[in-house]
């Protein structure tokens, strides 16, 4: 069963340096809170994979937390460039980050493959791409059945996988609902994984087809009231779209940058 | 140019003229949303939108700013996985039309959302792939709609992300289970087609006041024109209200959160 933690207790047993980290939540419920205790404890080398990055790992590979990425859209939505990924990526800024990108078809199956516990992930991808030139993860193979020429990519597998939820129960069964992205995928798929939720209810209230993860296949959960500010949690509190246009102003100066991470995480929350 | 309405609305209202009522269209942010929403508010009612982040048969009130804003997922049929998304519904041919933007667009439709340069050393660093390279070839067929200029429309990608045709045309060719690719481009120049037979990008209608000379001044290799070029129709004052109404309801929307 899943243990109930504090958030720093949770990032401190689970995460580290050198971990492979998957922190999924497709637009919806990004886990912010636990990205924000991975800076302050100041975890290096981590190789962070997510389908988009988004603003929570702009913030780790601008805080220097970040050696890879693996990830398949790199942008903030709606707005532009994540300017921290592309300062490591451009200019090598705070050190340099290798990355290895995909398509999101790939990326969504190679959790899923990794949940269910094969090597590979299939799927008809990549036809005429350029990806499979530049990212030596992407092979083609022959169906047995038709000859069919296929992508295949090895499953995602975390060390952990980390997700923001709605809420779980006392026993650390967890409820996701709205879009569900990856965020099952992510869990399952890894071999220790940290769920934060808004809050911890008596009954979690979900119907016979909602997206519930038992506790007994999570590892930790924590609290963490508003941790996927300021993406949203639906039922909770709506995303922040003006914070995501101001983060442009913001990332793309890396004194402004450095100063939000100061004001907004070093100095701010975790509670131990 | 006729005053009563922008190239940009030119450009919308004929990218949402383009999807036929009914038709199922996994939409892409931005200027495609844009688009398939309006043909949904107008011509198209039963259009069937999905988006990347799972939300299938979506009416969103106002535009998202990005692809799994709450708005999706609440006005939505239903919201799936992103890989019950992928692989069911897209992989398993239920998308008749994929709508696409990008950054960077060929002779043959081949898209680069990835960069600019060389991919060990970008000058400028792109997005990525996203749902594109799938979406392009897993779909029945593709539009494509973005501004037109030299910067946009090159001859050839610095990278293909996303198949168009390949870098010499023939790149669907003998390939099983493919869609047909992109059959139109939507500029707020002109409306582009693929030739039947080389694949190439030609201009088949031209977008009210726009001339010849505007088109090629804004494309990046020697475009060909049809022999019986159309005339784009002007939006109706109902789009331009509707699309105006929408744009308002979004920016109230977007800047009270």
């Amino acid at each position: 069963m899943a243990d109930i933690l504090s958030l720093h207790d949770a990032v401190a047993r689970y995460v580290d340096n050198g971990a492979t980290v998957a922190m999924e939540g497709f637009t919806h419920l990004i886990p912010f809170a636990a990205g924000h205790e991975i800076i302050r404890q100041g975890k290096r080398d981590l190789t962070l994979i997510r389908m988009t990055p988004d603003l929570i790992y702009d913030q780790l590979i601008g805080a220097g937390c970040a050696k890879k990425l693996i990830f398949s859209w790199g942008g903030n939505p709606g707005v532009g460039s994540l300017h921290r990924l592309r300062d490591a990526v451009e200019k090598g800024y705070p050190h340099k980050l290798e990355i290895l990108e995909h398509s999101h078809a790939t990326m969504a199956c190679a959790y899923e493959a990794g949940a269910a516990g094969l090597p590979l992930a299939v799927l008809r991808g990549y036809v005429g791409s350029d990806l499979p030139k530049v990212n030596d993860q992407i092979k083609f193979i022959e169906c047995p059945f038709t000859g069919e020429r296929l992508a295949a990519v090895p499953s995602i597998r975390p060390d952990v996988g980390v997700i923001h939820a709605q809420r779980a129960d006392r026993q650390g069964n967890v409820l996701v609902e709205g879009i569900i992205g990856v965020q099952k995928e992510a869990v399952l798929a890894a071999k220790s994984s940290i769920v934060t939720v808004e809050e911890i209810v008596d009954d979690l209230g979900a119907t016979p087809n909602a997206c519930v993860i038992p506790g007994w296949a999570i590892s930790a959960i924590a609290v963490a009231e508003k941790g996927a500010y300021p993406s949203y949690a639906y039922g909770y509190y709506p995303r922040d779209n003006r914070f995501y246009k101001e983060w442009d102003a913001i990332a793309r100066d890396r004194d402004a940058f450095q100063a939000w991470l100061e004001e907004n995480v070093l100095q701010a929350g975790g509670e131990v | 140019m006729s005053s009563h309405y922008t190239s940009s609305e030119m450009m919308t209202v004929t990218a949402a003229r383009a999807l036929e009522n009914g038709m199922t269209c996994f939409v892409g942010i931005g200027l495609p949303s844009e688009a398939a929403n309006l043909a949904r508010l107008t011509h198209a009612p039963d259009v069937v939108l999905i988006y990347e982040s799972g939300t299938l048969q979506t009416k969103p009130d106002v535009l998202p700013l990005s692809i799994g804003d709450g708005e999706l997922c609440e006005t939505a049929l239903t919201t799936v996985s992103v890989p019950e998304m992928f692989r069911y519904w897209l992989q398993g041919g239920k998308v008749d039309v994929g709508f696409l933007g990008t950054a960077q667009i060929d002779r043959y439709c081949n898209l680069n959302t990835t960069l600019i340069g060389d991919y060990t050393a970008p000058k400028v660093r792109l997005p990525g792939g996203g749902g594109a390279p799938e979406i392009a070839t897993n779909a029945g067929e593709v539009f494509i709609t973005l501004k037109h200029s030299k910067r946009t429309f090159v001859r050839d990608v610095d990278f293909v992300t996303t198949l168009g045709f390949g870098r010499d045309g023939k790149g669907r060719d003998g390939v099983p289970n493919i869609g047909k690719g992109p059959t139109r481009v939507i500029t707020d120049l002109c409306v582009m087609k693929p030739d039947p037979e080389t694949r190439e990008l030609v201009v088949v209608s031209l977008h009210p006041g726009v001339s010849h000379a505007d088109v090629i001044e804004a494309t990046g290799w020697e475009i060909r024109f049809a022999e019986a070029i159309e005339a784009t129709p002007e939006p109706s004052a109902n789009e331009l209200q509707v699309l105006r109404e929408l744009k308002a309801r979004t920016d109230r929307h977007h800047a009270g959160e």
